[in-house]
């Protein structure tokens, strides 16, 4: 190991560029967060200063709560979310097992078929689903959602998931299989265990996207009833625009979920994109 | 080493495990794919479907109606992806490099801010960027003011010349976390024994980036390319978010994507059109996989994969 290579000067420049694109990353959303708590006057006199005493308000969040039905969207994202997570972790790891874990004849094909979906976005088939959902009754509702959200999640879920289980010791599954237990008990008992980190990994990447959608709930399920925040934010600010103090409160309402989710989940995040890279 | 366990009977629980996804997989993605691949075939003529051959795409290429959209969508649509290539790639390689060295500080809180963006949804991005580039508002002109470069401002959203390169530097910002993340994790599971053989022939520093580091990441560089190109000629949020439908100003942001909202869904006076829309949803089939074959038959074959 060379310390020479690690000038202070070098260490100086490489945080100095770390510390500008941080500030690039983070400044818009602060610029968000911080005039939501101020009045009017404050937000266009001085949109770079932090709000004090005097120009401190809390009127943004007031329309926002009279006059948008947010907690009804979040609701509803939540519930699209946590099921499509649910289908995705499961049936992704059932299908991951069967792949990784027999031989069987059309097993490559099998893989290839549900690996097609990583590439090919679900978002082509739009004209169709609607129809789909159209023909069976599940335009605005959240099952239809759901329905979608899963099958784009199951294709990145069963590659990441099979190439987790691959690892998963075969003596271990012999030594279960030898005790009798059936082969539905040594995925249940036996693989899903160890194969946990996978799965934090595959539903923070499953989470993200289906969370953020504007596509599907625009064109699914649109109705006042079935918004999901991030279309009931849309709407929103669409009809608020002149109102600068509801919108920035709105869009500051629609980062903290995420961020605290975030903030909860990164390392988890971060450990599965690296994830073998553990030196 | 696996040993093959074939068994004469017949073993349901493969098919167990296995149906749930792939039923799923198959009615709400598979199908509707081809679904909407078959309907661009067809035309609506009161009220029943005729089919029409390949009327559709001469329709969309050159009825003069349809053709400057679509031609001007695919344009705008590669200009977007250019611009990715050219920013958000190199930028993700850059501070996944700088991440990487080896007793960096706070590495990991880096890591966390800088990627925040890319977890935040298309419409706070896309209406908090049109607030805080609104000449109303005057947050980005009071900023280049403080560096002295206040006559650089315009409202550049607004500007058709400028509206497109802003919005895609606006989703460049958004998701150049997504390279540096997968740079980062090819970076750092480089073996420590190849970076020591090359400390101790002297190749270090920038040198060892060029010479040793960059050639063992060219895979996953090839990945993030491939990865930008589908998720670019996918796009629609950002543009939606910011710019409506009508992806103005004059269209000037019109792509792919919100094309085919419009012609799908219909908008102001034009009523949606579910064969056109198949039209343009194909022809984005055909982009996607185009390159993903170039990717996967082309660059990927050329790589040499380093197995440690």
């Amino acid at each position: 190991m060379s310390i020479a290579t690690h000038s202070p000067v070098r260490s100086i420049a490489a945080h100095a560029i770390l510390i500008a694109y941080t500030a690039i990353a983070l400044f818009p959303v602060l610029v968000i967060v911080v005039n939501s708590f101020k009045t009017r006057n404050a937000i266009f006199r001085s949109p770079l200063s932090l709000p004090d005493a005097e120009t401190f308000s809390l009127i943004g969040y007031q329309t926002v709560w009279a006059q948008g039905d947010f907690i009804l969207y979040f609701q509803n994202s939540l519930v699209v979310t946590v099921a499509s997570l649910a289908l995705v972790l499961l049936f992704g790891a059932m299908a991951a097992f069967a792949l990784s874990e027999y031989r069987f004849r059309g097993n490559t094909l099998m893989g290839l078929y549900l690996a097609l979906g990583i590439m090919i976005p679900i978002r082509l088939g739009t004209v169709a689903i609607l129809q789909l959902m159209v023909a069976s009754g599940l335009v605005n509702t959240l099952t239809a959602l759901i329905l979608v959200y899963t099958a784009q999640g199951l294709p990145l879920a069963v590659f990441i998931l099979s190439e987790f289980m691959q690892q998963v010791s075969k003596d271990l599954k012999d030594a279960g299989r030898i005790d009798g237990l059936s082969e539905y008990h040594i995925f249940f008992r036996l693989v899903l265990p160890l194969v946990r980190p996978a799965m934090a990994t595959v539903a923070v990447f499953t989470m993200i996207p289906i969370w953020n959608d504007l596509w599907f709930p625009l064109i699914l399920a649109p109705a006042e009833e079935t918004k999901t925040v991030t279309l009931g934010a849309q709407v929103f600010i669409g009809q608020f625009v002149t109102n600068w103090n509801a919108v920035l409160s709105a869009l500051s309402l629609a980062i903290l979920p995420v961020l605290v989710l975030y903030v909860i989940f990164s390392r988890q995040l971060i450990r599965g994109i690296t994830a073998g890279a553990v030196k | 080493m696996s040993i093959p366990s074939e068994k004469p009977t017949v073993r349901w629980h493969i098919g167990a495990f296995l149906a749930p996804a792939v039923l799923i997989y198959t009615a709400v993605m598979i199908l509707p794919l081809f679904g909407t691949l078959q309907l661009s075939f067809f035309r609506m003529i009161d009220r029943e479907a005729v089919f029409v051959g390949l009327e559709n795409f001469r329709t969309l290429f050159f009825d003069p109606r349809w053709s400057a959209s679509f031609w001007n969508a695919l344009g705008n649509n590669t200009w977007f992806f250019i611009i990715h290539m050219l920013v958000q790639n190199p930028i993700g390689i850059l501070l996944a490099a700088i991440l990487s060295s080896p007793r960096l500080r706070l590495a990991s809180a880096y890591r966390t801010a800088i990627f925040i963006p890319t977890i935040l949804s298309f419409v706070i991005v896309g209406f908090g960027w049109k607030l805080i580039l609104s000449p109303i508002w005057g947050v980005a002109p009071s900023i280049l003011d403080a560096v002295g470069l206040k006559m650089l401002f315009a409202p550049w959203l607004g500007k058709e010349e400028y509206a497109l390169t802003t919005l895609s530097l606006i989703s460049v910002w958004q998701f150049v976390g997504i390279p540096m993340m997968l740079i980062y994790a090819a970076l750092l599971s480089i073996p420590d024994d190849i970076i020591e053989a090359a400390e101790c022939d002297g190749v270090t520093g920038m040198s060892q980036f060029w010479k040793v580091k960059l050639p063992l990441i060219l895979p996953s560089i090839g990945i993030i390319s491939v990865l930008t190109f589908v998720a670019n000629f996918n796009a629609f949020d950002l543009i939606y978010s910011a710019q409506g439908a009508l992806a103005g100003p004059n269209y000037a942001t019109d792509i792919l994507g919100t094309f085919l909202y419009r012609t799908f869904f219909g908008f102001q006076l034009q009523i949606g059109d579910a064969s056109m829309g198949s039209t343009i949803a194909s022809i984005m089939f055909l982009i996607i996989l185009a390159g993903v074959c170039f990717y996967l038959f082309i660059i990927q074959r050329r790589l040499r994969r380093y197995q440690f």
